[in-house]
């Protein structure tokens, strides 16, 4: 057996299983009259589109598209902050509005075109907005930040990003611990002009 | 999370028929309905809900689920409407400002780009006791097992319509607004299409706080009709312990039809401070046909909070909701429209 190798993604990874199976355990008391359960994990073909490219996966229906990227695709851009839709650390775009991948089910998003942090530079060239993030300084640790480059490409293309305040209001749904909040909007406000709208 | 069959049918007679089911309301039906998925996805992480089978209607393309259309008899809403949409549009901001406020105000970008309007009236509570199963006292997720809120830290917790059961609030936005313009909520189930008044889709938590609507199982909301002449003079404020992104504190839909300086007709939602979406039918009928001066409005919203049951944190919602009617209906008085 191989010794496993303890890395930053592998500990982040486990940490979510324990707290799944104490849940899961706390949950067993009998006054809980839960409702007749399928008897297995029930799976199921999924065709996902992400970043231009089709690949067919064999899923547990319960497989967020959070965890499809990341574990099933090895995407791993795409980060899981709270797993719970509070954070925006796993912002991506679906047909081209931002949403939160820890609330969408895989299945929801078939035949749906997917993109994430990776399918954001063209050529090897950066996007404007990862390069204003950069240029600006606009993070520390980097958990964050594919969450808040995805929120801030699609709140330029919305047209929500005008004014400061409106970068603010429209980007509250990223937290960043570092708060480097006001890197952010200098980064935002540079991209916008290079994107063409604003 | 556990298991369940996924579904996603091409109709909605289809959805319908695939979605029947039994048991006491439907937020504990073993079927539920997908639309953006943000609370139930959510609550069934956290086991709270476990169905065992989902119908996806996210994507049905029906004319009945979508749009807003105007007629005679007023504005209608389809209900798989994703509240970003709402919130960007035009004729709702200057026709309906507290309905496009309270979507706004709602949430993040992310969340109203998922969320739709129909299954948003249905967002359950963020009552940390009812979120959390490691809690073994909640009267809503495990009926008679008591409320681990009552002496708990229940600062967020509502002080209108509570019950020796359940004093959790009612988190949404976007109800308040439909429950003052008097709208009616267009339902179809196993039984056929029905229309319910706002008013009598969230039941208050009396005795059965986990029967929190009047859905049966199976029925799914398609639509909401906000009857009558539009409401340029409405407004929504939302008071909240940050700037964007949190649940109200407290919450005040209004709208208003004035004649000089005389409401002729007053309408007051309230969130943040109640177990279901709160119209605040003392308030208005103390000022209905009345000159709205403020001393008039603070004397209204306090007798409305008369009947607040306050528990150890909350206490300051009994002021704070009085301040929010009243800084709503007198900027609402003051617009230029």
């Amino acid at each position: 057996m191989e010794t496993p190798k303890i890395s930053r993604r592998g500990l982040l990874g486990a940490s979510p299983v324990v707290a799944v199976s104490a849940k899961a355990a706390s949950a067993q008391t009998p006054e809980a009259a839960a409702p007749a359960l399928p008897d297995a994990p029930v799976r199921r073909r999924v065709v996902l589109k992400v970043n231009g490219e089709s690949r067919e996966l064999d899923l547990d229906t319960r497989t967020t598209l959070l965890d499809a990227l990341r574990e099933h695709l090895h995407l791993a851009g795409t980060k899981k902050g709270c797993d719970q839709g509070q954070c925006g650390a796993c912002t991506v775009h679906l047909d081209g509005e931002r949403v939160l991948s820890c609330l969408t089910l895989a299945a929801q998003a078939e035949g749906r075109e997917v993109v994430t942090i990776e399918g954001l530079a063209r050529g090897g060239k950066l996007h404007p907005m990862q390069q204003a993030f950069i240029d600006n300084d606009a993070f520390q640790c980097g958990y964050c930040t594919p969450g808040q480059i995805m929120s801030a490409v699609a709140c330029v293309q919305e047209g929500h990003a005008r004014t400061d305040h409106e970068i603010r209001e429209y980007m509250s749904g990223n937290l960043c611990r570092c708060a480097a909040y006001p890197n952010i909007v200098a980064a935002i406000n540079q991209a916008k002009s290079q994107m063409g709208r604003a | 999370m556990r298991p369940f069959t996924y579904e996603r049918p091409k109709a909605i007679a289809e959805a319908v028929s695939m979605a029947r089911s039994e048991g006491a309301g439907h937020v504990n039906a073993p079927v539920q309905y997908l639309g953006g998925g943000t609370t139930l996805l959510d609550l069934m992480k956290l086991d709270v809900m476990q169905p065992t089978r989902l119908v996806d209607i996210s994507r049905l393309d029906d004319r009945l689920l979508r749009g807003v259309s105007r007629n005679r008899e007023g504005l209608r809403i389809g209900a798989l409407s994703s509240m970003a949409e709402l919130a960007d549009n035009g004729m709702l901001a200057r026709d309906y400002p507290v309905l496009q406020q309270s979507l706004w105000l709602a949430a993040s970008q992310q969340l109203r780009n998922m969320a739709r309007v129909g299954g948003n009236v249905l967002q359950r509570t963020r009552c940390p006791y009812f979120r959390d199963t490691s809690y073994s006292e909640c009267n809503k997720r495990i009926p008679g097992s008591g409320c681990a809120a009552m002496d708990g830290v229940n600062r967020l917790h509502a002080v209108l319509g509570v019950s020796d059961k359940c004093i959790a609030a009612y988190p949404g936005d976007w109800a308040q607004g439909l429950a003052a313009l008097d709208a009616v909520v267009e339902v179809l189930g196993p039984g056929g299409a029905r229309s319910v008044p706002f008013g009598e889709l969230h039941r208050p938590p009396g005795e059965t706080p986990h029967i929190e609507t009047s859905l049966q199982p199976g029925e799914l909301i398609t639509g909401f009709v906000v009857p009558g002449e539009p409401w340029p003079r409405s407004l929504y404020r939302k008071v909240r312990d940050r700037e964007s992104y949190a649940f109200a504190n407290a919450s005040a839909a209004v709208a208003l039809r004035m004649r000089g300086d005389v409401a002729e007709d007053i309408r007051i939602g309230l969130g943040g401070v109640a177990t279901t979406p709160w119209r605040a039918r003392t308030a208005e009928g103390m000022l209905r046909g009345k000159p709205l001066t403020e001393a008039a409005i603070r004397a209204a919203a306090e007798a409305e909070f008369a009947q607040a049951r306050p528990r150890e944190h909350n206490r300051f919602k009994v002021a704070l909701g009085p301040a929010t009617i009243t800084r709503a209906l007198l900027e609402a008085k003051a617009m230029e429209v």
